[in-house]
């Protein structure tokens, strides 16, 4: 048996073959062997979390901010169902993520053991794939090829549970010399007669729009560097989805804004009213879309994904191409270039968007004692851009205002929840971002209520000196209910105030964090400005007037023509098919 | 999409013999609320390596497409084949059907099954039981037909189906 690895010894050593640097983790029971292996070593740094959820969450930005895999490390029972909304989260995100879950030993799986769950179970539906190891020789295999499945294709994470016996008995153990899975091998590259044909679609369209989304950053910073070519070679519009923000900047004169629910008037109007829509690494979301029936209803559809069963899920579309964003991208551009295509005559359409356009749907006036939610960001916005900031949210208004005022001019730089909508995302994401860029200013834009979801993390971030900093939009609401609520419910405030907060200035200081506290808008730029001095952690507990909603708004359900741009537009109770919506 | 009139369609799905591969399929269907309308599986390989599902579903033609995408993203799916859309198919189901009586009834039991070529795999004085196989429809009709002479209980194995031709689809 000499020469063998332990289970243990085999995780890190695979791990440390797959060029992995940094695991999230909490340690327990059924993973001792794991963390007396990573105890013996400096290659990998683990950095020890407050709940497992923010394992999650930090290794989702640390990966976000980075491309890399992220990695997490987590005991049985507990520790796995407290990892499930972070795995689903990565799920929805398309995140790739390596979660390790120690197991109960195998003669005691299916026997309620102490800390015991079906993690295997548990995890099926919201992981791409997971593992149950029951023999030490498979689990060096099983590492690499979970690795290679997490960041293939779509991304996703990818869970393997690892009972305690086989962490402790010895194994061979090998670097494979072939990476991959023997069956699962995504298709990369489009289908080259279809590009043809989308890119004489895009030559001949009178009113086309790119619609991009997270798909392009997945797809790596050439696929943004592909579509900023090809949108100034076609001259279109551009819009993106909440999770594809950075990948046009944001004053460039050919992007719209994000579109959706949230989105901009121009974006949502452009849509609806084009001739051509060319969907890139996006999936027709329901918050994207609105009412199905009356979306976009006199476009031709092209939709370029990596998987499949996003093509036609929930919009027919005329032309799908399976392939990476990136190289369709690329053979697009060879193509219209090949063909000596050039950009067409859109003055009118461009007449029609700058109409649009000057409706400033995202206009706000900052006027009075009481400081704008939307002014607040859109400072924050001005007083860090030369920064190059990285931003993660939580979830709810300040996330939609935040997505609208702060500009992102590149792709990694905003981390936020879109599919599962998690509250308590933004501070470990934010961690994990630090982590992976331990220069740069990484700020979480938060609301009171989603901050605590996972306060916690305030002390990981201390333990490990790491300066990130916290912008708190303190309305004293769930906002995002409250305006549901106004909106949909007759303003019944239904458990929807934020009762009994702490001080988050003294909350700081307790977890050894900086606290500033806005109070308005004379304090605003050198509250800010006293964040960015300070070269540690800061929560920053920005009040905010208490009952601002966030416009413009297409109501659940609704066509993208019936945006709501104003809050007198806005009424107070809805039928019950409206409410039903989410 | 959803108020399109619904197919019946019959998948074949070649998968790794795994743990947990049954449950991936199974959970896909109930977690998107697809219907299976009978499903069978079975190692159908000489080094117990791979198993074949066949999963008979009904659904409007996007659906459908939806359902092969889902299914063919699972990582220890090899192939999906929607043997309805791929042409001249072989379905076959097989059914163990007890019937108990006496007298003329008893009779009639074994004259159907002559009719429908079961053949009784089990008998007592007072019973019968018959292995019919066939289509759904002709498994159908015998049990049906069973019903009225005594049927007791009944076991259905769900469709398996293969393409025709001497070609591996």
């Amino acid at each position: 048996m000499t020469g063998d690895l332990t289970g243990a010894e085999i995780v890190v050593q695979a791990l440390t073959d797959l060029g992995v640097e940094v695991v999230f983790g909490y340690p327990g029971g059924a993973v001792l062997p794991i963390y007396d292996a990573i105890f013996a070593q400096q290659r990998i740094r683990h950095i020890l979390v407050r709940h497992e959820q923010a394992a999650v969450h930090a290794a989702e930005g640390y990966a976000r901010s980075s491309g890399k895999v992220g990695v997490v490390l987590v005991t049985s029972g507990p520790g796995a169902t407290n990892a499930v909304t972070g795995i689903t989260d990565a799920l929805m995100d398309s995140v790739p993520l390596l979660v390790l879950t120690g197991q109960v030993p195998t003669h005691l799986i299916g026997t309620d053991a102490f800390q015991e769950c079906d993690t295997v179970g548990i995890t099926r539906h919201c992981s791409k794939h997971n593992y149950l190891v029951k023999d030490t020789a498979r689990l060096g295999p099983v590492l690499h090829e979970a690795f290679y499945i997490a960041r293939s294709g779509r991304p996703g994470p990818v869970v393997i549970d690892i009972p305690k016996d086989v962490q402790i008995q010895r194994a061979r153990y090998e670097k494979p010399v072939v990476i991959g899975h023997k069956t699962y091998k995504p298709q990369l590259k489009g289908d080259r007669a279809s590009i043809e044909a989308a890119v004489e679609m895009i030559a001949a369209a009178e009113r086309p729009i790119f619609y991009t989304g997270g798909g392009i950053i997945n797809s790596g910073p050439v696929a943004t560097q592909l579509l900023r070519d090809f949108a100034r070679l076609t001259g279109a519009p551009v819009t993106s989805t909440l999770m594809g923000l950075g990948t046009m900047p944001n004053e460039h004169r050919q992007f719209l804004g994000m579109l959706g629910m949230h989105g901009s008037y121009e974006a949502n109007m452009a849509m609806n009213r084009c001739d051509l829509m060319v969907c890139l690494g996006a999936r027709f979301d329901d918050r994207v879309t609105g009412r199905l029936d009356a979306f976009s209803p006199n476009s031709k559809k092209i939709h370029v994904d990596i998987d499949r069963s996003s093509l036609n899920k929930t919009v027919r579309v005329d032309l799908g191409i399976l392939g990476d964003v990136g190289g369709v991208l690329e053979d697009m551009i060879k193509i219209w270039r090949a063909r000596g295509h050039k950009a067409a005559d859109l003055d009118q359409w461009w007449a029609d968007i700058a109409g649009w356009r000057a409706r400033d749907s995202f206009g706000f006036q900052q006027k009075g004692p009481e400081l704008l939610p939307q002014h607040a960001i859109k400072r924050l916005y001005e007083l860090t851009r030369d920064k190059n900031p990285i931003i993660s949210t939580e979830v709810g208004q300040h996330q939609m205002w935040a997505a609208q005022h702060f500009g992102f001019h590149a792709p990694n730089k905003w981390l936020t929840s879109g599919g599962l909508g998690t509250m308590g995302y933004g501070l470990p994401a934010a961690i994990g971002a630090q982590l992976a860029h331990p220069g740069a200013l990484v700020i979480d834009i938060a609301g009171e209520a989603s901050i605590q979801m996972n306060i916690q993390e305030l002390g990981t971030a201390t333990q490990y000196r790491l300066p990130v900093k916290i912008f708190i939009i303190n309305n004293e609401y769930m906002g995002m209910v409250r305006q549901w609520q106004e909106l949909n419910h007759g303003g019944r405030y239904s458990e929807s105030y934020s009762d009994s907060l702490p001080d988050f200035v003294m909350l700081a200081q307790a977890y050894g964090w900086k606290g500033i506290t806005i109070e308005g808008p004379d304090d605003l730029d050198t509250g800010i400005a006293a964040m960015l001095a300070h070269d540690g952690p800061v929560v920053v507990d920005c009040r905010v007037t208490k009952l601002a909603n966030c416009f413009p708004m297409i109501p659940s359900g609704a066509a993208h023509t019936d945006m709501i741009l104003d809050a007198r537009d806005a009424q107070g109770e809805r039928d019950e098919d409206a409410k039903a919506l989410v | 999409m959803k108020h399109l009139p619904s197919e019946r369609h019959t998948l074949s799905i070649i998968v790794d013999n795994e743990s947990g591969v049954l449950a991936r399929i199974v959970g896909l269907f109930s977690a998107r609320g697809y219907n299976i309308d009978s499903l069978t599986v079975a190692d159908v390989s000489g080094d117990h390596a791979i198993s074949r599902i066949t999963i008979v579903t009904n659904g409007p033609p996007p659906v459908i497409d939806q359902i092969m995408a889902q299914l063919d993203r699972i990582v220890p799916v090899h192939r999906v084949i929607d043997l309805t859309d791929y042409g001249p198919h072989v379905e076959r189901e097989m059914a163990l059907v007890k019937v108990a009586g006496k007298g003329p009834e008893r009779d009639e039991a074994l004259r159907i099954a002559d009719i429908f070529r079961a053949r009784p795999v089990d008998t007592t004085t007072g019973s019968f039981v018959f292995e019919v196989s066939g289509p759904t429809s002709k498994v159908d009709q015998f049990i049906a037909l069973m019903r009225e002479v005594g049927l007791v209980e009944v076991a259905r194995t769900g469709v398996v189906a293969i393409a025709r031709g001497a070609e591996a689809v």
